[in-house]
Formats: structure tokens, C-alpha cells, sequence
């Protein structure tokens, strides 16, 4: 099972961005866990200053906006 | 070129709803419906042609080069990115914390930080098209000076001891480490690429800005066509020193972006309320704004939040009571 974090403050995109995510891997079946992250801290330490952001298994794949459906299915393929 | 939007105006309200141009109604109407429409189709042409310029231009890079950039100049540096570079106020801690891990000093990070809420280029086009380009170039200067005394005042009485700890470590970590070699590659974009960017960012920041245009220039036609003319003239048009500190006041519990509050800063000053005191109101609206303040916190310890509120608030006010004497020299 993948692990995916949403870097972000919490704000519209980042939620928006988790609820994509979430539902482009129900879509295809792949088995995800999405957590939020918004402790500043964690979120320097992955160097990141634009969110919403994107982490799968520790790798990051994607900062400053909401990813594109395609992008998404690209990750979890 | 704007006439257009005055007879879009006259059709609507005289012709189609028959209002007089003599009663307030029509008169507040009138003016509510002409600035509107000029404002939305201003903001849509020219935030297109901006971000088709600026498509390249992100936080990123203005870390990698403000990194390692001598105080002095980073102050001015910093300020200058804060007004042309495109975030998000939902980013402001992760820039603050990506700027300080890099190892850029407090004050030049708040420059930035400090300048990006009063200029942007959706405050720039408000200014030009209801104020006129001399009050325009009047408000990016004295915005751009706040960000870089602020810096360079919270650098001088070192700012960074009341760092939360984590964020303080960062930063010792990122000036000992330093940038060499970590300077991103300008991204080469093609036209299409430049393109499909400024379509997004235009949906995006008009989607963010076309209600605080309803309300700003509702509120200005408020006052433009209900506060009886001559009043605010007479009250407060000598510019009381008084006036100043209670605008600042009155701007701390009040939030608005830039978009907002310019349409009201057009109908207090052709009311007759003084230039000081209007800058010092709508800056103080913009920029203290205690929701934002309460996420500096995650970052910064109590003591210098305090500090920083109290330093904005004597600017915003210094600069109302130094425009209102300059205001009969210009």
C-alpha cells in the first residue's frame, strides 16, 4: 500500500488536493493511505515552499497546486 | 478607453432601469456598475499579459537568489519579489520557513513577506485605473519602504533569538551550510506552456478577487452616493493627527486583500478624506490582519509577533501623518 502525504497549511487546495488523490486511486483500485500533513516543521524538512504538496513514500512528487487527474494516475501506476 | 464602461453604466441605470442620475440611488448605482465592469475586464486582460510575462518566476528561485545576497541590497531585493513574486497568503509560513532554512536572514525574508500583501499586480491595476499612476507609483514606494525598514529594524534588534527553536535551528543550520551550488536552473518555457499558465492563474485569481471587487466597490458607492457630500471634508479633512492612529485602528479588526479596500480608497479620497490618512486606513486593513498573525505563531515566539504588530502599526501611522504634511508640497 502506498503511503501518500498532502503537504499543505490546511488550506482549500490542500483538502481539495487529498480528495483527489483519494479518489483517482478508488478509481483505479489502488490501495492508498492519504494522510494531511500540516505541521510547518515536517513541511520544512521536505523542503517545500509552495503547497498544496504531494509525498508518496517519502519521495516528493509534486508542489504548488493541485495535481492533474493524469499526473495522479502517472504516481500510482 | 474607459468611456466605454461610463455609457455601459448610463444604458443600465438611466436607460434600462430608469433611474435619475440625480437621485442617490442612481447616482450610487451609476457608479457601482461603472467601475465594476472596468475593474473585471482590466483584471482579466492584465493578469493574463502578467503572468504570461512572469510564468518563470516562483518562490524557489527567489530563494536561490536572494540566498547568500549581501543585507543590504537583500532588503531591497526582498521587497521587490515581494510585490512582483505570485504566492499565496495560505503559503506564507512555508515560504517563511523554506527562506530561513536557506539561510536568509529574518529581515530580508519579512521584507518579502511584509511587501507581497500591499503589492501585487491586481493592487497595481486598481490604483492606475482609479487613482491615477502618480498616487500608484506614491503607494508601490511607501509600500516597499515599510517591507524594507521592517526588515532591516527586526535584523538590527535581532529578530531571529524569538524564532520558535525548531525554526531558529533552521536557520543556524542554512547560513553555516550555505547555497552554493543549489541554484535552480531558470525554467525555459515554451509559449504554449507560458500560455496554459496564465489561463490558470487568471481563472485562479480572478475566481479569488471578483467578490472583494463587488464589495469594495459597493461599499465605495456607499459612500459615495449615502455619506453626505462635504462631511467627511469637514471632519476630518485637515488631517487631524488624530485621524491617522484611529484610521490604523479601525484597519486591525477589518480584513481585506489589496482588491477590496482600493475601490474604498478611491471614494474616501474624492470624499476629501486626506491621502495620509487613507494610506495609513487601507494598509492597515491589508497587511494587520490578526488571522494571518495568528499563523506567524507556528513560527515566532509571542515577543516578536508583538514586535511586529507594534512596528506595522507605527509605520502605517507614520506614514499617514508624513503624507498628510508633504500632501499641499505634491
Amino acid at each position: 500500500m502506498k503511503q501518500i502525504k498532502v503537504l499543505g497549511s490546511g488550506c482549500s487546495k490542500c483538502i481539495k488536493t487529498a480528495e483527489i488523490i483519494a479518489k483517482v486511486a478508488a478509481d483505479s483500485g489502488v490501495e492508498v493511505a492519504v494522510i494531511k500533513e500540516t505541521d510547518p516543521e515536517a513541511i520544512m524538512n521536505y523542503g517545500v515552499m509552495s503547497t498544496p504538496a504531494v509525498v508518496i513514500d517519502e519521495q516528493l512528487v509534486h508542489a504548488g497546486s493541485i495535481p492533474t487527474q493524469d499526473a495522479i494516475r502517472g504516481w500510482l501506476a | 478607453m474607459f468611456e466605454l464602461f461610463t455609457r455601459l453604466a448610463d444604458w443600465l441605470v438611466y436607460d434600462l432601469l430608469s433611474l435619475s442620475p440625480e437621485t442617490k440611488l442612481g447616482d450610487a448605482l451609476h457608479f457601482f456598475v461603472e467601475d465594476v465592469s472596468k475593474i473585471y475586464v482590466l483584471l482579466v486582460v492584465m493578469i493574463y499579459l502578467i503572468a504570461l510575462a512572469r510564468a518563470s518566476l516562483n518562490v524557489e528561485r527567489v530563494r536561490d537568489y536572494l540566498a547568500g545576497r549581501r543585507r543590504g541590497i537583500g532588503y531591497l531585493l526582498g521587497s521587490g519579489f515581494g510585490a512582483i513574486t505570485p504566492f499565496c497568503s495560505c503559503s506564507s509560513i512555508p515560504v517563511f520557513l523554506g527562506f530561513t532554512s536557506a539561510g536568509i536572514p529574518v529581515g530580508i525574508t519579512m521584507a518579502f513577506l511584509l511587501t507581497s500583501p500591499l503589492i501585487n499586480e491586481v493592487a497595481v491595476l486598481l490604483l492606475m485605473s482609479l487613482l491615477g499612476w502618480k498616487f500608484t507609483l506614491l503607494y508601490v514606494a511607501v509600500g516597499m519602504l515599510v517591507g524594507i525598514l521592517g526588515g532591516l529594524l527586526l535584523d538590527r534588534i535581532h529578530a531571529e533569538r524569538w524564532l520558535q527553536s525548531f525554526a531558529r535551528k533552521a536557520l543556524e543550520r542554512g547560513q553555516q551550510v550555505g547555497t552554493i551550488g543549489r541554484v535552480s536552473q531558470p525554467a525555459t518555457l515554451s509559449l504554449t506552456e507560458r500560455h496554459r499558465f496564465a489561463k490558470g492563474e487568471t481563472g485562479e485569481i480572478f475566481g479569488r478577487v471578483w467578490k472583494w471587487v463587488i464589495i469594495g466597490v459597493g461599499l465605495g458607492a456607499a459612500l459615495h452616493g449615502f455619506v453626505p457630500d462635504g462631511w467627511i471634508q469637514t471632519h476630518l479633512g485637515d488631517g487631524q493627527w488624530w485621524s491617522v492612529p484611529a484610521a490604523v485602528g479601525l484597519g486591525i479588526p477589518l480584513y481585506s486583500n489589496a482588491t477590496g479596500v482600493i475601490p474604498v480608497m478611491e471614494s474616501l479620497i474624492v470624499n476629501g478624506l486626506p491621502v495620509g490618512t487613507t494610506l495609513a486606513f487601507c494598509m492597515s486593513t491589508v497587511a494587520a490582519s490578526f488571522p494571518e498573525f495568528i499563523l506567524l505563531k507556528q513560527v515566532m515566539q509571542w515577543r516578536l509577533l508583538a514586535t511586529l504588530f507594534v512596528l506595522l502599526l507605527t509605520a502605517f501611522t507614520l506614514v499617514g501623518w508624513i503624507f498628510n504634511l508633504l500632501t499641499p508640497f505634491i
